[in-house]
């Protein structure tokens, strides 16, 4: 089932290269958005997944704030 | 049954897994993630052979180094209790599993310290963070807090200044860092220091509104409009699994001899969790390195 991902990082977040590095090793696609530089999905992160901090997936009705193999592993049923 | 368990997956653990196996020992390895703390470093300008790597790339190539030998590893699990069997020790873990084997090396590393104040568990993510290269950005126009007084607080701290409208630094004790830092962060003109403070608990409901706290010495409580705060108070180490069954000391961390023994016979332990001297990533593959010859030849004794 294609579901739409999305990742919220910073360039200088090691968090979210290992959560991008178990995504892509899972052959999970996902839509990246660097918040320093995009403002508005800097916004976006903070309403509507009511996060301030990365890396945030988002995807179905999930918000996972922080990367967390074992969660995220059973959230996206891998 | 297996030879050796390795519980943990930094340096020290990785190290120790690639000396085991080329003991032909059968190995478990056992950890949550595989890098442990240098998964946090940015870049690292000390461990020979790289004149400049970053964390995760190190670890990368630790990873791949441990995995060119047949050892099992699980991952994404952590141990929660180890205890004495008759032919050796029970690892139990998070996820309910529990595994076995003859020798164990703890190699279980330290993670960053908490307040353990009101508020903080509560607004982890929603402004109270302990990564600040990671959640600094997020912050930039707002005031905001760095709490602690060593090298990592002064980092984020002067990190800060750059960004946010203004910075408090907020210690329980006099600064503590380099120097070089501390004059950095006192030149800033948007910095407010509170040394000799303690943090009575953090403000908000959905994100961190502000944070109240209090001189030692005066006893005077006051309150800061804050929107992010950047905790650096130190590790502990990841040693409670093991108290009843490894001695500790003052400050929680496994007590070994200097070939890594922990005094119960087939219990070894390496790295950061340990109580050597220094916590560095050379040093923790040297401890790991040590740690599973030792075990070898224990291993080596109960055969005979």
């Amino acid at each position: 089932m294609a579901r739409e991902v999305k990742i919220y990082t910073t360039p200088t977040c090691p968090y979210c290269k290992m959560a991008k590095k178990f995504l892509d090793d899972n052959g999970i696609k996902y839509q990246e958005f660097n918040i320093v530089e995009d403002k508005a999905a800097r916004e976006e992160m903070k309403s509507k997944c009511t996060s301030l901090a990365v890396p945030t997936i988002c995807f179905d009705s999930e918000v996972l704030i922080g990367f967390n193999e074992a969660e995220l592993r059973e959230k996206l049923g891998l | 049954m297996y030879e050796l368990i390795i519980i943990g997956g930094g340096p020290a653990g990785m190290t120790a897994a690639v000396y085991a196996a080329r003991k032909k020992l059968n190995t478990l390895l056992i950890s949550y993630d595989i890098g442990g703390q240098v998964l946090w470093t940015t870049g690292i300008e000390n461990y020979m052979g790289y004149q400049f790597i970053e964390g995760l790339e190190l670890m990368k190539k630790f990873e791949e180094q441990v995995k060119q030998f047949p050892l099992d590893m699980k991952t994404g699990e952590k141990v929660s209790s180890l205890s004495q069997t008759n032919g050796g020790f029970e690892a139990r873990t998070d996820k309910g599993e529990s595994y076995q084997a003859k020798a164990v090396i703890i190699a279980a590393g330290k993670r960053p310290r908490q307040l353990n104040v009101p508020g903080e568990e509560k607004l982890r993510g929603r402004g109270v963070t302990y990564c600040a290269i990671c959640d600094g950005p997020l912050f930039a126009g707002e005031n905001v807090a760095a709490i602690g007084g060593g090298n990592s607080a002064l980092e984020a701290a002067d990190d800060m200044v750059k960004i946010a409208e203004r910075v408090y630094l907020v210690s329980l004790t006099p600064l503590t860092g380099d120097q070089i830092l501390i004059d950095k962060v006192k030149a800033a003109n948007n910095l407010t220091m509170f040394l000799e403070h303690e943090v009575l608990e953090i403000k908000g409901e959905s994100r961190v509104k502000g944070i109240k706290i209090r001189d030692l010495k005066s006893k005077l409580e006051r309150e800061l409009d804050v929107g992010g705060i950047f905790i650096e108070i130190g590790l502990i180490p990841n040693s409670e699994p093991f108290k009843g069954i490894a001695p500790l000391n003052g400050f929680g961390e496994i007590e070994v001899s200097c070939a890594n023994e922990t005094g119960v016979p087939g219990l070894f332990a390496a790295g950061d969790v340990t109580n050597i001297p220094e916590k560095q990533i050379v040093v923790a593959a040297g401890e790991g390195a040590k740690a599973a010859l030792k075990a070898h030849r224990y291993l080596q004794r109960l055969s005979e």
